[in-house]
Formats: C-alpha cells, sequence, structure tokens
C-alpha cells in the first residue's frame, strides 16, 4: 500500500517555500499576485504499515510538532489533496513536483534508514513537493511549473493528485547481447551512428574502429562502441590539446605532436630539472590531482574541474556533482588525500538580462546562478570541506552555456602519494550504487550544447548524495592508513568504464558486471558499465586483504563490492553471468585512437585606439565600476559557505573591520597543530581574451600568484592549475586562440618559476538554437582560461590583510602603470571599445613578488591588497571601506611608464603586477630599501576621516571625492539578494 | 588527578569531528573519535569516559530534519545508557548539529506530557549562513559557561532558529535558567558586524541552552573554531593577539573533572 504523509508549516508559522515561488513569479514577470502554500511530502510503499503507524511515523520522525502540522493517510485520499491553510477550497490549483525515477532522492534514502529504528518494514520512500496556487491562469501555471517548480531534466510536474498507487521499482533484467553492424555503413552511415548513438566520436575515430573489427570478422557489441567512445573522449582523453597541431601566428608556424606537453607540462618538466634537489613538485600531470610538497610529513594535492555542460541543464544538481566529482578526485590521488578546501569560480550571462530576449529555451541567468550557488553550497558544506575562495564573472555569451568551475585541495602523508595496482588484485566498488543517472556524461560534455540536449541527454544530469560521498571518505582514509589496498580511482565521467580503463591500463581486467550492486533492478550490462552514478570509487585490493576491507566498510554503513580482478591479459574483459559481453585489448583503447591533425591559426585582432574621456571628476565612473557585477561584493554568495570547517581557517573570503571586504586570497592550517599555511586563490580575466589571448593568460597567471603574495605566500612555493573552456576548437581560430594562451602559460611559468601541476580543458561550450526566423544561431563563450594558485605560507602569523588598518600611514603604489584600459572594467562601463590590453613584464614580475614578499615576511607592510579588476581607484576604495579607515591619494606620484599618462588611466588601468600597500611611519625606510630595484613609490597616506580623497597632483583638486559609505553601498547592492 | 575522557560521537555525515577533538585536546583532556554504530553495538561504552560530546556536521545529511534521525536513534536505542550518563554526574556538550541532536532527543529537558516545547528550525533567511555573532551569558548556572560572559564566535548553519511551542514554554525554560546563551548586540569595543546581531530569528535570541542539571549544553556557535588566535575574523587588525575565547567552554568540561 502506498502512504503519504505531508508536512505543512504550523498556520502561525511562515510558508516560506511558498513565499519564495510567489516572489520570484513576481520577479520573473510571470504573475504578479499569487496565493501559495507549499508542502513537503514522503511516499512510503509498505505491505505492513498501519494507519496508526503511519500516524506515529509522522509525529516522531517526519513532522518537527513544535513548528509544523502534517496530513497523511493512503495515496488517494481527499485530505491529501486539500491544504490546511489559505489558499485553499476552489480556485486553488494543486501542483505536485515528484523526482524522475532513477534521479538519487538523498532524502528518501535517509528517510528509509530512519524508519528502520521504528521497527517498521517499508519497501520504498519517495519525497515529492505540493505546491497549492491561487491567482494563475492555465498558461501562467505551466510557466510556473516549468520554470520555478521543477527542471524538467530531473523533475515532473503532475496537476491535481497523483496518477499512481504505487512505487515503480524496476523489473527484473535478462540479458540480451547486442552487437552493431559496422561493416556496411559508408561515412554517412558511421557519422549517424556516432550521433544518435551519443558516441560523439570523429569520422576518422569511427573508421578505425570499423576496420579494427573488420580485421576480427566481427561485429562490435554495444557495451564495446560505448567503452571505446568513453575512453576516446574529449572529456577522458583531452585528444583535441593533447593531439596534434598545426599552428600558425605572426612568428611563422610550428608543428605540436602533443601540444599541452610540449608547452605546459614542459615548462614544468625544465623547472624540475633546473632545481635538481630543490624541486618540491612530487606528482604533476599523472594522476587524478597534482602534488606538491608541504611539510616533513605531508603533502598537499590540487585539481580543479568543470562541470559546464550538466550546470546549464540543471544549475543545481550539475554545481552539486560537480563538486562532488572533483572531491572524489583529491579522495582517488595517489593513494587518497584528505579534501582540506574548496575554491569554486563561476561565469554566468548577467543576471539582469531580461525575461523576454531568452531564446531556445535557457534558463533564467539569475535561476542558474541561484541553483549553482545552492548546489555548491549543499555538497560543500556537507562535506564538511569549507570553501575559501572563488569568483564569478559576467558575459552575454555565457547565456546558455555558464561555466561552473569546481576546485578542492587535499593533504596526503608523503609516503602515500603514488600507487599501482598490482596483477591478481581484486577490482572493489565502493559506496553508491549504480544506477541509470549520468549515462553519457563523457560524451555528452564533449558535445556542443543545443536547444534540444535537454531531451536527448536527460540521463547526464544527475544530484549529489553528500553523505554517501563523506561515508566514503571517512572509511577510506582508515583503510588506507592500514595499508590494504595496493591502487584507488574515482569513478567520474566514464564510470567503471573509466575508472577500471584507467587503472588496469597496464594489466588488463576482468569484470563481473551482475556483481555491481544497483539501485534498482533492470539495468543492461551496458547501463551498468558506463553509468556515471555519483558517489562510487574503485579500489585495487590485494586478495588477502579483501575481508578486512569488506569488514571496515560495513563497519560504517559503507557498501563495499568485489566486481572483478586485474588479470595480467593486457585485455579488458566484461563479463555479464559468464558471458563475455566485450573483449578488447588495452592497447587499443589507449593507444588505438588514430591521430588527427588540426589546424590552429592566430591572427591578432586590429589595433584600435581608445580615447578615454577627460572629465573634471571620475567619482562616478568609479561607483560604476564598483557596482558592475565582476567587481560587486559576492557577500551574498560567500555567506551561505561554510569556510572554517576543519578548524584552520586563518584568512576568510570577507575581511576587514565589518568582515566583509574582499580578501585577495584565503589561508587555512591544514594541520592543526601547526603554523604552516596553505593559501588558495585565483586569476581569470575573460575580457582581455578578445583582444589578445597571450595578454589574456599571463595576466590570469600575474593575477593569481599575486593574490598569493598580497597575503603574504612565499611565491618560490606556489604551483598554479590551468582550465581551459573555450569554444568549437574544430575552427582553427578558436583552437589558435587556445594555443597561444598555452604559450603564455609556458612562458610566464618559466620566468616566474611558478609550476602548473596539473589542469583540465572543457571544449565546445557553445550554445545553438534556432531563431524566430528558423535560423540557426550559435553563441561561443569568451575564451575562458581560470588560474588557479595554491601558495604556501611558512608562519600564517606573518599573514596581512587588504583592509586598511589605522589614519597616518603611508600607502606606497608598487609597480608600474601603463595606458592599458583595453579589456578593462572602466571600458565596460563606459561603453568604450579598443585600447591595449594589459600585459605583463615576466622577470620584473618576479623581482617584485620577491620584494613584496620578503616585505610582508618582515613585518613591514600593514595592509596590502593586489590592483585588478578597476586599477588603481577600486583597489583604494575596496582598501578604505573595508578597513573604515580613509584615504588621500596623489596621482603625479604614481610609478609609471615614460610618457604622460591621462588621469583615466591612472585610475583605472588595470596594469599587472601592481600592488597597494599601508606601511607604517616608522617601517617607511625599511621598506623603501626593500623595494628599492622595483617601480614603487608612496603614492598617499591614510586619513581620520571616512573619505576617499584622490587628486591628480597636490594642491588641485579631486578627481574622485567620496565617502566611504557611500562606495561601499555601490559595491555591496548590486548582488545583495 | 588523571585526563577526563571524552567521547566525540560521530555518525554519518558528522563533520567537525577532528576539530572537536582537538579543542578538548588542547584543552588539556584526552578526546577519541567513537562511530556511533560502535556505540549502538556496545551501548555500555560510555561507561569509560566523562565528557560525551556531539559535533558540528549534517548527521544522515540533514535529512527530514537536522539532527532528527540522529537523536531518533538515541531516543530509540541509548535512552537509558544516555540517561544514566547524565545521572551520574558527567558533562554532555552539543555544538550546532549536536545541539539539534540533544534538543531532539530529548536530554535538554524540553519534553513535557504533550511532547516536545521547544525545537531548532529554519533560519528567518530560510537559508545556510557562515558568519561570527556575538554572544551573552544570562545566568551561571552551565558548567561548560563558567567564567565566561561574553563571546565572539562563528556560526554556520541552516536550522539554528530556536523556537518553543509558545511563550508558555519559553517562560518555563527561561525560569527554569536553561535559556543561558544569547545572541546579543555588539558590545562597547567588540567587533562591529554589519548584519543583524541575531543570524537566526532565534526566538529569545536564544543561541545556546543547558539541561536542569546544567551540566548538559546544546549550542549553535562553534566554539571549536576559536581555539587558535589567527582563528579570529579580525586578527590582523589587533595589535595583541586575541585569545581564543572558544578554548574556555572546552577547558571547563575538563576542570569539572579536575
Amino acid at each position: 500500500m502506498l502512504w503519504e504523509i505531508d508536512i505543512h508549516p504550523q498556520n502561525s508559522h511562515p510558508d516560506r517555500e511558498g513565499q519564495r515561488v510567489a516572489s520570484q513569479a513576481h520577479e520573473m514577470g510571470i504573475a504578479q499576485s499569487l496565493e501559495v502554500r507549499s508542502a513537503r511530502g514522503f511516499l512510503i510503499e509498505s505491505g505492513s504499515l498501519d494507519a496508526a503507524c503511519v500516524q506515529k511515523l509522522a509525529t516522531n520522525l517526519f513532522a518537527d510538532v513544535v513548528v509544523e502540522q502534517f496530513v497523511c493517510g493512503a495515496v488517494g485520499s481527499k485530505q491529501l489533496l486539500q491544504s490546511p491553510g489559505p489558499p485553499n477550497g476552489s480556485g486553488a490549483t494543486l501542483m505536485q513536483v515528484l523526482l524522475k525515477p532513477g534521479v538519487m532522492d538523498p532524502v528518501a534514502q535517509s528517510a528509509e534508514t530512519a524508519v528502520d529504528d521504528f521497527g517498521v518494514a517499508v519497501d520504498v520512500v519517495r519525497t515529492v513537493r505540493k505546491y497549492w496556487i491561487k491567482g494563475a491562469d492555465d498558461n501562467q501555471l505551466q510557466a510556473i511549473g516549468s520554470r520555478l517548480l521543477a527542471n524538467d531534466a530531473i523533475e515532473q510536474v503532475v496537476t491535481g493528485p497523483l496518477p499512481f498507487d504505487r512505487l515503480q521499482l524496476g523489473s527484473a533484467y535478462t540479458l540480451d547481447l547486442n552487437t552493431v553492424a559496422l561493416d556496411s555503413l559508408d561515412d554517412e552511415g558511421l557519422m549517424h551512428l556516432s550521433r544518435t548513438g551519443q558516441l560523439y566520436l570523429q569520422l576518422a575515430e569511427m573508421q578505425t574502429i570499423q576496420a579494427h573489427f573488420a580485421k576480427l570478422s566481427r561485429p562490435p557489441t554495444d557495451i564495446e562502441l560505448e567503452t571505446i567512445a568513453q575512453t576516446w573522449s574529449e572529456h577522458c582523453s583531452h585528444k583535441t590539446l593533447a593531439g596534434r597541431i598545426a599552428y600558425q601566428d605572426e612568428h611563422g608556424a610550428r608543428h605540436f605532436d602533443n601540444m599541452l606537453k610540449e608547452t605546459i607540462f614542459a615548462a614544468t618538466e625544465t623547472l624540475r630539472e633546473r632545481w635538481g634537489d630543490d624541486d618540491w613538485c612530487v606528482s604533476v600531470f599523472r594522476d587524478n590531482a597534482g602534488i606538491v610538497r608541504f611539510d616533513d610529513q605531508h603533502n598537499l594535492a590540487f585539481k580543479v574541474e568543470t562541470h559546464n555542460h550538466p550546470s546549464a541543464l540543471e544549475p543545481y544538481g550539475g554545481a552539486n556533482t560537480g563538486i562532488g566529482g572533483v572531491v572524489r578526485d583529491t579522495i582517488g590521488t595517489g593513494m587518497g588525500a584528505k579534501p582540506i578546501c574548496n575554491t569554486d569560480v563561476f561565469c554566468f550571462a548577467p543576471p539582469d538580462t531580461p525575461s523576454a530576449s531568452l531564446q531556445g529555451g535557457v534558463l533564467d541567468p539569475k535561476q542558474v546562478m541561484r541553483g549553482v550557488v545552492s548546489g555548491v553550497r549543499d555538497y560543500g558544506n556537507r562535506m564538511g570541506i569549507p570553501t575559501v575562495n572563488g569568483a564569478v564573472y559576467f558575459d552575454p555569451r555565457y547565456l546558455g552555456n555558464p561555466l561552473v568551475y569546481c576546485g578542492n585541495a587535499g593533504l596526503i602523508p608523503r609516503d602515500k602519494s603514488f600507487k599501482a595496482a598490482e596483477p591478481g588484485d581484486l577490482i572493489v566498488s565502493v559506496g553508491g550504487r549504480t544506477g541509470r543517472d549520468g549515462i553519457h556524461g563523457a560524451t555528452f560534455s564533449s558535445a556542443e550544447l543545443t536547444s534540444e540536449s535537454e531531451s536527448v541527454s536527460g540521463g547526464a544530469v544527475q544530484i549529489g548524495n553528500a553523505i554517501e560521498e563523506k561515508k566514503v571518505l571517512d572509511v577510506l582514509m582508515e583503510i588506507r592508513d592500514q595499508g590494504l589496498f595496493n591502487g584507488i580511482t574515482d569513478c567520474g565521467a566514464g564510470g567503471f568504464s573509466s575508472a577500471v580503463g584507467e587503472m588496469g591500463e597496464d594489466i588488463g581486467a576482468e569484470v563481473w558486471l551482475e556483481r555491481a550492486p544497483v539501485k534498482y533492478a533492470g539495468l543492461s550490462y551496458t547501463e551498468i558499465w558506463i553509468s556515471e552514478a555519483q558517489e562510487r570509487m574503485v579500489l585495487s585490493v590485494p586478495e588477502d586483504a579483501w575481508e578486512e576491507v569488506r569488514q571496515l566498510c560495513a563497519n560504517q554503513d559503507v557498501e563495499a563490492t568485489v566486481i572483478g580482478k586485474f588479470k595480467p591479459t593486457g585485455r579488458l574483459i566484461l563479463k555479464y553471468t559468464d558471458q563475455v559481453v566485450c573483449d578488447l585489448s588495452m592497447q587499443l583503447l589507449h593507444e588505438g585512437r588514430p591521430p588527427v591533425i588540426r589546424e590552429a591559426v592566430y591572427q591578432a585582432a586590429p589595433k584600435q585606439a581608445l580615447d578615454a574621456p577627460v572629465r573634471p571628476d571620475y567619482t562616478a565612473d568609479l561607483c560604476s565600476v564598483l557596482s558592475c557585477y565582476n567587481v560587486a561584493s559576492k557577500q551574498w554568495i560567500i555567506r551561505q559557505y561554510d569556510h572554517e570547517v576543519q578548524g584552520g581557517s586563518v584568512l576568510k573570503p570577507l575581511v576587514g573591520a565589518a568582515m566583509d571586504g574582499p580578501g585577495d586570497a584565503a589561508i587555512l592550517r591544514p594541520v592543526l597543530s601547526s603554523r604552516r599555511g596553505v593559501v588558495i586563490a585565483c586569476g581569470m580575466n575573460p575580457r582581455y581574451g578578445d583582444y589578445d589571448t597571450y595578454a589574456m593568460a599571463a595576466s590570469a597567471i600575474d593575477e593569481a600568484v599575486r593574490n598569493c603574495v598580497a597575503v603574504g605566500a612565499d611565491p618560490s612555493r606556489i604551483a598554479i592549475l590551468d582550465n581551459f573552456c573555450w569554444g568549437d576548437c574544430e575552427q582553427s581560430e578558436t583552437l589558435g586562440s587556445l594555443v597561444r594562451a598555452a604559450l603564455a602559460c609556458h612562458d610566464m611559468s618559466l620566468v616566474l618559476e611558478t609550476p602548473f601541476i596539473s589542469g583540465k580543458d572543457s571544449l565546445n561550450n557553445e550554445f545553438s538554437y534556432f531563431d524566430s526566423s528558423g535560423l540557426k544561431q550559435t553563441i561561443a563563450i569568451p575564451p575562458s582560461l581560470l588560474i588557479s594558485a595554491m601558495g604556501q605560507i611558512e608562519d600564517v602569523r606573518t599573514a596581512v590583510t587588504m583592509d586598511l588598518k589605522s589614519a597616518n600611514n603611508h600607502l606606497y603604489l608598487v609597480g608600474q602603470t601603463q595606458d592599458e584600459l583595453g579589456g578593462s572594467h572602466f571600458s565596460l562601463v563606459s561603453g568604450l571599445e579598443g585600447g591595449s590590453v594589459p600585459t605583463v613584464d615576466a622577470a620584473l614580475a618576479r623581482q617584485t613578488f620577491a620584494a613584496v614578499h620578503q616585505a610582508v615576511r618582515n613585518g613591514l607592510i600593514t595592509s596590502c591588497h593586489d590592483l585588478s579588476e578597476g586599477g588603481l581607484a577600486v583597489a583604494a576604495a575596496e582598501m578604505a571601506f573595508s578597513g573604515n579607515v580613509g584615504a588621500h591619494i596623489d596621482l603625479s606620484m604614481i610609478p609609471v611608464d615614460g610618457e604622460a599618462l591621462g588621469v583615466a588611466a591612472r585610475l583605472f588601468s588595470e596594469s599587472n603586477t601592481r600592488f597597494l600597500c599601508e606601511v607604517s611611519a616608522s617601517h617607511a625606510t625599511q621598506f623603501e630599501q626593500t623595494m628599492s630595484s622595483i617601480p614603487c613609490n608612496r603614492v598617499g597616506e591614510t586619513v581620520g576621516q571616512p573619505h576617499l580623497r584622490i587628486v591628480p597632483k597636490k594642491e588641485q583638486a579631486p578627481v574622485i571625492d567620496e565617502q566611504l559609505d557611500k562606495l561601499k553601498k555601490c559595491w555591496q547592492q548590486p548582488l545583495q539578494w | 588527578m588523571s585526563k577526563p575522557r571524552i567521547l566525540i560521537l560521530r555518525a554519518p555525515g558528522t563533520n567537525c569531528d577532528a576539530e572537536t577533538a582537538y579543542a578538548f585536546q588542547c584543552a588539556g583532556g584526552l578526546p577519541e573519535v567513537v562511530h556511533l554504530n560502535r556505540w549502538l553495538e556496545s551501548p555500555q561504552l560510555a561507561a569509560n569516559f566523562q565528557i560525551l560530546c556531539i559535533p558540528g556536521g549534517f548527521s544522515y545529511g540533514d535529512d527530514v530534519a537536522a539532527g532528527r534521525i540522529f537523536a531518533n536513534k538515541i531516543r530509540h536505542h541509548l535512552s537509558d545508557v544516555m540517561r544514566e550518563f547524565c545521572d551520574a554526574g558527567k558533562l554532555v556538550l552539543g555544538i550546532c548539529n549536536g545541539f539539534q541532536v540533544l534538543i531532539k532527543s530529548g536530554i535538554l529537558d524540553t519534553d513535557d506530557g504533550q511532547g516536545p516545547t521547544a525545537s531548532l528550525t529554519w533560519n528567518d533567511s530560510g537559508c545556510y549562513v557562515a558568519r561570527w555573532v556575538h554572544l551573552r551569558k544570562t545566568n551561571d548556572k552551565c558548567v561548560f559557561l563558567a567564567g565566561i560572559e561574553d563571546a565572539f564566535l562563528p556560526i554556520a548553519h541552516a536550522e539554528g532558529k530556536f523556537v518553543t511551542r509558545d511563550a508558555e514554554s519559553f517562560a518555563q525554560l527561561e525560569s527554569a535558567e536553561q535559556l543561558v546563551l544569547r545572541y546579543c548586540p555588539q558590545p562597547e569595543n567588540g567587533c562591529r558586524i554589519a548584519e543583524p546581531y541575531n543570524p537566526n530569528g532565534a526566538v529569545g535570541d536564544v543561541a545556546g541552552m543547558c539541561d536542569k542539571t546544567g551540566r548538559v549544553l546544546g549550542l549553535m556557535p562553534h566554539p571549536e573554531r576559536f581555539i587558535d588566535p589567527t582563528q579570529h575574523p579580525q586578527w590582523t587588525r589587533m595589535p595583541e593577539r586575541p585569545a581564543g575565547g572558544g578554548l574556555h567552554v572546552f577547558r571547563n568540561g575538563v576542570r569539572y573533572f579536575s
């Protein structure tokens, strides 16, 4: 029998979910004055429950009777259709939202466990959300359902009573082996199969597969094709950037056999050789995350991933599983690292994009932003990992294709930093069960998004279950410390297929698919193999350790199952109930992909002069830049993230006199008994890419490093990661702009001696739709390179923050200001085009970082802020209002490059490698000595009055003069949701 | 006298166990982190400890309601040993999720004949929030708060709003001196907070409460997150390093047995 328990707020308590729906419907222009009542429902299927028992469960488990009331009964009962408070009676429409079958429902899973404690047997629990809505017509209801209540990718809306009286549990599966005939297909047929089968392989690859099986004189099975497609997918093999590229730019032609290896990896290798015995890199570009040395006992792992395409379709689930995925990368690094912090960077279309202008079924950017932020929040917070750093960038081109970068750092004992599965080891699956969720995620993320993606790839979208992953983490750390396994990796894109394929690459593996625990019956052998169901890890366990592993997992309610064995055959053999369904050589999978040479061309954008407006007063311009979404306070997001869990927080994301100023980088102590700290920061400038991706990449690296240095990190111990998110790289200009960025990474890394230790790319970030006249329109994202930095600080007590501390201190500007308003935020808010984009003098940057670090370490700097978006004016304003200490600055004193520089450029140029430092009078001489060989000048002082006053020259009228509270308001208001 | 032993109880989803154990260690105690399943297997293991602490986190995902599933496990399987533990004059501390567990399992003496009279529910904002708050102690009943008049500590929760069934229930808990810890406006010379001083809309600004004996304390703020001076959100603005204010709570617990 199917019972239902609905939980309502007591009539004297607010119905927040109902209020949310009403206010967002208003905000989105769907309906002006709705009455909405909401309830959370639990559907419980059980043969043994009676009404009294249901009543007891409602009182003692599901409802908090201090503030809530409940309604219960058998599904179909009348009382379940009426709301116990307004709006009720006629005119209120009941809409019920259910997760689609097969979508993860963590609350229902926990509820099943909880009901056990009452000694009651239930078959299955599912959740439902109910809304009684009054004041909307059918069209409005439809819009509310599809845009506010439910996301069609994972949920369904039922209007009126539920149309079922039992929950589907799936039916048993009997083996039905499918083969795919390839020999009769011509090129067109092969490509048709590639698309419709969601393999997303290219023609040359399909031809190679065709030839391979022709030689074997047999057709491939469906699972063999899927396995090859997963392994060869862009997502898993990075075939474009790690492939052959013929590149052409203003310096001539250059050929790469493996572009990444010859640029970014090569720089790291050169540095490691240069350092010799002092090499502090441990494991780079080989494991799930890069590893560097930390202290005598520990190393640090660092990785940033993207989860763009799933987040475009289902922002909450996409971001949620994005964090879950990158955390598993850390857990699956070496013999398992312990996650210590998250960093998250998002790119969205502006939240004020008018709803009416949204085409091709894209989600409202504000909804995307809310969903992504909640997805990260709910996973990161539940995992107990502090989210300490991040950034958000806005550009209209992220409309149908937002970017979600999720990063994680981990701590790992030095002797656990490497792994290798041994022949004869058991293949053990640990954690969540396998379901139909996440099918085709790897190949899907390598394809362009279209307005049909939602229906084609719905299975690629998932919801995570953070608590499952937390349990897995807890138990794996214990098993690791007892040395009970030889290898570990996560099930990410490609599921078992890539996890087992990677671990067994040099050995061979045999997998018994029917043994994998499944969430429900009916999964085919292929679905089990390629499902990307979350929260699963794969271990390679020696046979004699298995019993102990099993017991430890069982003790903590974690499921562990032997699903196969690493057999030294060099082959990947998959069986389902003893029948071989796949027999492929590891060699074909990992080396059989045909080389493709891609063309890449870079042509410099034509230079265009920028005429900055000359005005007597730039205060209004400063307010506009502070209010611009990229610059504005992200407090609304930050406050939703737990940034102090694990107890090692040293510098929090928000700092200053009222704890609301924008810190440059976060610092934490991963070892609570030690003073040594980890510094996390990032750099990104998608706007510069429209001018020159070399300058963009160099600027992002400079920004990430200077953010670390600004808080006190040692510049000789900063490791960085690259994350390239680009458009369609089959187009030579798009690929050319990426190669150019990679060349900048190589050059900067070598000179700064800042190694790249890992990276990831996500290509094909484009969104296509058909406009009203039936024409295909494509929006490509701007080139988006995120540089994430992980620095170290010997003693966290030497750290500094960016908020001004007190009046009567000196202000120094370190670094040279140039006429670089191209791509700046001043240009953005003024609607200006052209100009020169900021470049980096890498050698000078290295010297500057070293000098600033020395000054910080010697305690000479009271506060320090890097100059980035909005230049000097924004940095000065942020320092002043964060510290609630005023500042006077004289623009004629700033170090400039030769010729006369206009006031606008002095205020707002975004030239790299600059810091604004507050130094007490007693430290001034020593500070100036420390800075003697780099551009640095005293430009002003801190003052008692709470205002920012900037003059072009001593005795002249100010060009900026404003009260600090006013400036702060400009900065805080835009994203204060 | 030997150091008191502290049972740090963790369940699936508990995530502040390590730093809470570290805080007790800094305070001079002997903490041991134990999985709830082990206690369920051998209920008598608690007899070897002087303090029981349920740390913060998301036990069982906060699914259904924060702390509810954990609390029901105690109600159904451990209520006798829990009662024995308290009656033996030992101490119990619940932090954040631990407070949610304590209040929902009835250990804080909040049940009457008609069921629970107090609970912790969703913040007024409807949203998780992480920030620092000012706190004031209202009376001297609670062992853990001895010698503390006010405090500055971080909170990080979504369901931290203290509520009672009605005004009468509140009055009863108040007159029994159980509502020991309150959110308060910025004291003179205290750190400036731009946001409202009460972070979740708690009735009577209640941030923490104890049982009738004063030996069981539940609180939403995280004292284990302020053990070292560099955990203070404004330590870089302070000429003198601030003391780790949260450490007092753990020291009080440990000292009670020495």
